[in-house]
């Protein structure tokens, strides 16, 4: 769908940066640029304002959309995405969509694939998807079966990393010191615990399954490119996309792109794709930043930045993660991922 | 409801659609057009970043005709202006300027290899108005009069037409050809030009000729003189005339060994840069300020010392003997002004050319009722460009302004506009301007880095011994990377960005060419279209209730 080879003419020099580009070859904009894109979630959902998450979805649907024909078959868990798109009886979607219960998505998609199966309907395709608590706490067994099985799901979690539909409770994807309601910033150690959690696309990783990517709401090329991969693949595929969420975050709504943007450009979270365990690619960082310039402008870290009471060795500590992500996947110019 | 629905189901799917959740906005985007800066500064009003915009697509013929609205002379423009739109451009704070000028020249290249005529609509008003002068002022007044209608004369004192274009630009940064062809054009729209011409009795060209309007642009080409001692004073020559020479004269001034010009602005280095092509050894520049407060532009000085000329900075000539030039050292004072320090040297100079301004001949307008002459030689004209005088305009180098040649085409075309208005018995109404589109509104992240395509220049040795043109061209593909480079400040160049980053689908994409709108219904006035715009032209407001 987006062709990331470089360009010898740049448009505006922004060819591969801007959503489309009315000098760019009809073939090589985004699936989002087009005017018959397929709207996977339509107008009039019940999402914050600025929400990453419905405009993730959106990102990766419309471009499975597309590189089916509009095959496809989608299946929930429980959270955010949910909630917002169907409250009963109405509902967002523009494809078929079902939804069980929290913590089954992968296994009603193991299903759902397996009915079509039986069916000989071989040109439809199957995505689960959910948020980081349906996918990395409450699902993650069944979405361990469905790797483990390489059952023919590609499973897209949208990581706003906690349990923002609740009233943003912490979950094992919640980052080192941000403030969640169930990890207050009061005490010695304010916020979330440093060491702990789970690396989801890591964990994928080691199931050896044909295809793990991560993402960005902040690059949709990247994003596209990833999508429209994994559906041109079998078996069972991952995709892990970081939606900031500007309720839980304590951004501003128009702010969800930029968070976005540099959580990638400061090396917290690495864009990347792996085939049966092995990273092959990397997406390079293009302007870098530190850690603190994203963590600043969101209230959740706020305690790290009190006035006269900066908390350097937190800050310090996540910038270690960053570099230490920069390194392992080689983000920066000339490095190969190690 | 008449269907039957199943077990347990009470009510049918419905769509999101039916809930309207733009009523949760308190701010509300509204696409806008801010003015670029380019287009600001352009003393010509060009519509740049409208032409650009055309150049980019590689239709270089739209891109110029869009161009033409506003100049009749691309090619020349390309070449000698100081396109302050360059130093306005946004693009200037991310890496380099976009090399407007560069895109200009090429687009008039262009029309000229491949005889483009302007685009217009010949109306025929009957009126007939007569423009005194044909120097870029006059030229520009008559096209734009011509594009209005109007039947228009030119007179011209001299022997050819293009005023300091021809006399006061040198060869090497304006080839004659590029300037013929560029002014047959305009005459070949019907313009009637009459060369050796001189107007003396303006009131009887309305009375007598029946003239409906007139404008005068003879422009300022008397050199300044000063009283230097001179025993025996070796040659003195004035730069205008000497550079004048160049055209009209049946042989080269006569110069001499070692020159020295006297003066800091763009005639001296022309003079300077003139004197070195015509072989002499030595060209000296003596100026009486310092480098920062010369002014002729920094790249003129620079091309100049390139080619072996030596300016003599913070100097005034006191006396002359023969050959020998005594010459005072200056000093700036805390109010940037020249002060003697008593401290002379001497200079070796068989030439001493005067580069100290020029004065306008206002001779002929003396006796013109109304007229208005300001204590440094020229004519009073009000906003309207009109003088004392009722139906008599007057632009370029003759009103009080800045003097360059794009000044003066952006004269002729106002003074056009007010001409018309006035025959008409109205008054031209000037648009507002739109909201400028600075730097802080564009989002810079969509836009990569790409350095300014450098115009290959003329080698050092062929510059200083031949009349060929300094600056060379950009060819097609760097044209076009140039064009590209644009980054379209304050005004929506369809890249998608708002119809893609919007989480509601509250943004309707038009179609090529006619941008987008917003669906109010469902938009919740999250803000991330204007932020992520890369140009600037979306904008948040309040939501009134």
């Amino acid at each position: 769908m987006t062709d990331r080879t470089p360009q010898t003419i740049k448009f505006y020099q922004t060819g591969t940066h801007t959503v489309g580009n009315r000098l760019l070859d009809e073939s090589k904009r985004t699936v989002q640029a087009s005017m018959d894109r397929s709207n996977a979630i339509t107008s009039g959902h019940r999402a914050c304002q600025g929400c990453g998450e419905a405009l993730g979805a959106r990102y990766a649907l419309d471009t499975a959309m597309r590189a089916t024909d509009g095959q496809l078959v989608a299946v929930n868990a429980t959270g955010c995405l949910e909630v917002f798109t169907t409250p009963y009886p109405e509902t967002s979607w523009q494809l078929p969509w079902l939804h069980s219960l929290f913590g089954n998505a992968p296994a009603v998609a193991t299903g759902v694939a397996a009915a079509l199966r039986v069916k000989g309907r071989k040109d439809i395709k199957v995505v689960a998807q959910g948020g980081d608590g349906g996918t990395t706490d409450i699902g993650f067994g069944c979405l361990s079966g469905m790797f483990e099985r390489n059952d023919d799901v590609l499973y897209i979690c949208y990581d706003n990393e906690a349990y923002m539909n609740t009233g943003v409770q912490r979950s094992s994807a919640t980052p080192p010191a941000a403030r969640t309601a169930t990890t207050q910033a009061i005490g010695e150690a304010p916020g979330n615990v440093f060491g702990t959690g789970k690396n989801m696309p890591l964990i994928a990783m080691a199931h050896n399954i044909p295809y793990v990517a991560t993402a960005s709401v902040a690059d949709l090329h990247d994003l596209e490119a990833k999508v429209t991969k994994a559906m041109g693949m079998s078996g069972a595929r991952y995709i892990h996309i970081m939606v900031p969420c500007p309720l839980g975050w304590g951004t501003a709504s128009d702010a969800t792109i930029h968070v976005a943007r540099l959580a990638v450009e400061s090396g917290l979270f690495p864009l990347f794709e792996a085939e049966h365990g092995e990273v092959t690619k990397a997406t390079k960082i293009r302007r870098r930043v530190p850690v603190e310039d994203y963590l600043c402008i969101q209230k959740r870290f706020a305690h790290l930045f009190r006035k006269d009471a900066k908390d350097i060795a937190s800050i310090a500590a996540i910038q270690r993660m960053a570099d230490h992500n920069i390194e392992r996947f080689g983000l920066l110019d000339g490095e190969a991922p190690s | 409801m008449t269907k039957q629905l199943p077990f347990a189901i009470t009510l049918d799917p419905g769509s999101s659609l039916a809930n309207h959740t733009g009523s949760w906005r308190t701010l509300k985007p509204v696409y806008l057009d801010r003015l670029p800066p380019c287009n600001n500064a352009c003393p010509a009003g060009e519509n740049i970043q409208g032409w650009l915009y055309h150049a980019e697509e590689g239709d270089y013929e739209t891109a110029w005709q869009v161009l033409m609205r506003d100049n009749p002379m691309p090619a020349v423009m390309g070449r000698v202006c100081y396109h302050p739109c360059e130093g306005a451009c946004n693009r200037g704070d991310l890496d380099e300027a976009v090399a407007i000028h560069a895109v200009e020249r090429f687009l008039g290249d262009q029309a000229l290899k491949n005889g483009w005529t302007p685009d217009l609509e010949l109306l025929a008003t009957g009126k007939r108005v007569l423009v005194v002068g044909a120097g870029p002022s006059g030229l520009s007044a008559a096209y734009h009069l011509r594009r209005l209608g109007h039947n228009v004369t030119i007179r011209e004192a001299g022997p050819m037409a293009g005023g300091m274009m021809r006399f006061g630009i040198p060869k090497y940064r304006l080839p004659r050809d590029v300037l013929d062809k560029e002014i047959q054009r305009i005459l070949d729209l019907g313009v009637k030009l009459e060369l050796n011409c001189k107007v003396d009795d303006v009131p009887a060209a309305f009375a007598t000729e029946g003239f409906d309007a007139i404008f005068i642009a003879v422009g300022a080409h008397l050199g300044k003189r000063i009283d230097i001692p001179a025993y025996a004073a070796g040659k003195i020559l004035d730069a205008a005339s000497v550079l004048r020479d160049m055209e009209t004269g049946i042989e080269p001034p006569q110069l001499g060994r070692r020159v020295i010009i006297y003066g800091g602005g763009n005639t001296a280095m022309d003079a300077a840069r003139t004197a070195k092509r015509l072989g002499v050894d030595e060209a000296m520049i003596v100026y009486r300020r310092s480098r920062k407060e010369m002014p002729a532009h920094d790249f003129e000085a620079a091309e100049a010392e390139e080619e072996g000329i030596l300016i003599h900075w913070l100097r005034t000539i006191k006396q002359i003997d023969e050959t020998t030039f005594t010459v005072e050292k200056m000093k700036i004072d805390a109010d940037g002004r020249p002060q003697p320090t008593g401290e002379f040297e001497t200079l070796e100079a068989d030439t001493l050319i005067l580069a100290l301004g020029q004065d306008v001949d206002t001779s002929f307008l003396e006796k013109v009722p109304g007229i208005v002459i300001a204590s440094d030689g020229v004519i009073d004209v009000d906003a309207q460009m009109m003088t004392g005088y009722p139906g008599l305009f007057a632009g370029g180098d003759m009103v009080p302004s800045e003097r360059t040649v794009t000044i003066a085409v952006g004269h002729g075309k106002k003074a056009a506009r007010h001409i018309d208005a006035w025959l008409k018995g109205e008054a031209y109404e000037k648009f507002e301007k739109a909201q400028l589109a600075a730097f802080e509104n564009l989002n810079t992240w969509y836009y990569d880095d790409a350095p300014k395509s450098v115009q290959p220049g003329l080698d050092i040795v062929r510059r200083q011994t031949s009349f060929d043109e300094v600056i060379g061209d950009l060819d097609e593909s760097n044209a076009l990377f140039e064009a590209r480079r644009c980054l379209s400040c304050g005004n929506c160049f369809e890249c998608d960005n708002c119809y893609g980053v919007c989480p509601d689908n509250a943004v309707r994409k038009l179609g090529p060419g006619k941008r987008f709108e917003f669906i109010y219904d469902f938009c919740k006035g999250c803000g991330l279209c204007a932020t992520e715009c890369p140009c600037g032209a979306i904008e948040m407001v309040p939501e009134t209730i």
